[in-house]
């Protein structure tokens, strides 16, 4: 069923974001992450992991124990702090009324790219030094692996009684997350969603690994310039680490609380490729670009911002691009920009940072850059990409932001200011 | 290790295990659950830390003898006494 057109849709079914949290390797909050995407500050920087060794990696510097007890902190994982951060952050900015509000009608829906390898990595680490005897395998690891560990430590840390889960979905799974989120609002499984994206990416040494053998791990000898997507010269990704989570409400239950909204989600897809593991098909990415507009009841020319997912790969780059000069090519109005020139790839959690990197264009009409484009990829032209410098655009009705990933799962999420 | 020596341990590793407590005023004859939130997972804690770092070997039917500091210390001296104090 595709639930729309959305513009029949009542009030019970439209989905509003009354809230943001996050925490980025340029930003602890919302306006913090916005003002380095505006002044071009990048949060890359040299970065060590066992066995790896010398890298670079985006790296979050929120302060744990503002909402985490060092008890709960050494007990979970990174991926949770990071949610818990994330979450409490997106409340306190909704302005919901926390202690009142019933518990049990609040979901968490939170994206992972991957979730287990950080902990599985340094138990087998610590047992080596133990010979490999599993006696001294800690009792930590199931609560810490289980794949809905970084939805359970915010429900635990803010006392939700409500379903929570992750929603895994490679790099994808920033926007599935929102996506989930939504969804579970419309079928009423709950009257307010955390819904985003968490990365502790960076702590396992496997990414990096498994990147540099694919040839797709960035290197430069100045960290800020590493994440270079579109860029002739670039050579791969910059693993980053972070969180966002958005409150979202029923637009209903949001005018009657007189909450700000910082948007509506009009619009939204996930499809598949089909054909490769690691290769992107822009004739799917396309697809699922399309299927979203279809479903916002909107033509290519009226969306005002594309996010893109581009992370600095040689092929990846140019499959996007390929794919959004199939849909957005004679769109003169459209502006193309991508955060991850900044802080690198935030994997899980990249999706939604993304997106909330853009919202803030709907209060101060300024289209952030993509920075670190030296010399353009012929490839990667496009009409509208705005390179190194913010753009005074107005302010913008719509963005649309694309988050993709491995085994070929697409998303798309389009955002109207209202 | 002399059973002050092991009151000491035990110290360091309750610092670890319950980062966020007081350890100052802990009172050896009350059970730590008394005094400390400590759950089964962090009673856990102490018997790896234990096997860890001392190779101490506390079986399941023992961890009773874990409640109180008094009670923990009594319970190790045998089993730590030949231990050097690191």
């Amino acid at each position: 069923m595709i639930a729309m057109p959305r513009q029949n849709l009542p009030d019970s079914q439209r989905i509003v974001i009354t809230g943001v949290g996050l925490t980025a390797p340029n930003g602890n909050n919302w306006t913090d992450f916005r003002d380095s995407l505006l002044n071009a500050r990048s949060g890359v920087s040299k970065y060590e992991i066992r066995y790896v060794g010398e890298t670079l990696a985006g790296i979050c510097d929120f302060d744990v124990k503002r909402y985490q007890s060092k008890k709960d902190a050494r007990r979970g994982t990174r991926a949770g702090s990071v949610g818990v951060y994330s979450a409490n952050e997106a409340v306190m900015h909704s302005g919901l009324d926390w202690e009142n509000i019933d518990k049990s009608r609040v979901g968490i829906y939170i994206g992972v790219t991957e979730h287990g390898n950080v902990e599985t990595e340094n138990e087998i680490y610590e047992l080596k030094g133990f010979d490999y005897d599993t006696q001294f395998w800690s009792h930590h690891h199931n609560p810490r692996t289980v794949a809905n560990n970084p939805a359970g430590e915010i429900a635990l840390n803010m006392g939700i009684t409500g379903p929570h889960y992750t929603i895994g979905a490679a790099c994808a799974a920033g926007n599935a997350g929102l996506i989930q989120g939504a969804q579970m609002l419309r079928l009423d499984d709950c009257d307010v969603a955390l819904a985003g994206g968490v990365s502790e990416s960076i702590h396992t040494f496997g990414i990096f690994a498994s990147f540099k053998s694919q040839g797709a791990l960035a290197t430069h000898e100045d960290p800020t310039r590493a994440s270079r997507p579109f860029d002739v010269q670039r050579n791969g990704i910059v693993v980053a680490e972070g969180g966002c989570i958005y409150v979202l409400e029923r637009l209903e239950d949001a005018k009657r609380r007189g909450a700000t909204i910082y948007g509506e989600l009009v619009g939204y897809a996930i499809n598949t490729d089909a054909t490769d593991f690691v290769l992107p098909n822009p004739e799917r990415q396309a697809e699922c670009v399309r299927l979203a507009l279809r479903r916002a009841g909107l033509a290519a020319e009226q969306i005002d911002i594309v996010s893109t997912h581009a992370t600095g790969t040689g092929l990846g780059d140019i499959q996007e691009c390929t794919a959004l000069r199939n849909v957005f090519g004679q769109c003169e109005q459209t502006y193309v920009n991508n955060a991850k020139s900044f802080i690198g790839h935030a994997m899980g959690a990249a999706g939604a940072l993304e997106l909330a990197g853009n919202l803030a264009s709907f209060d101060d009409g300024v289209c952030h850059p993509t920075i670190n484009v030296d010399e353009l990829d012929p490839e990667c032209s496009l009409p509208g990409l705005v390179m190194n410098q913010p753009r005074e655009i107005g302010k913008p009705k719509y963005v649309l932001n694309n988050s993709f990933g491995m085994l070929g799962i697409n998303s798309v999420v389009i955002i109207e200011r209202i | 290790m002399s059973p002050a020596d092991i009151r000491d341990e035990i110290l360091n590793i309750l610092e670890d295990i319950a980062p966020d407590e007081d350890l100052g005023d802990l009172k050896d004859e009350v059970a730590f659950r008394e005094q400390l939130e400590l759950d089964s997972m962090d009673f856990l804690d102490i018997v790896m830390e234990l096997r860890k770092r001392h190779r101490v070997q506390v079986p399941e039917e023992d961890y009773g003898q874990l409640a109180s500091m008094q009670s923990t210390v009594t319970y190790l001296t045998p089993l730590m006494k030949d231990l050097q104090k690191a």
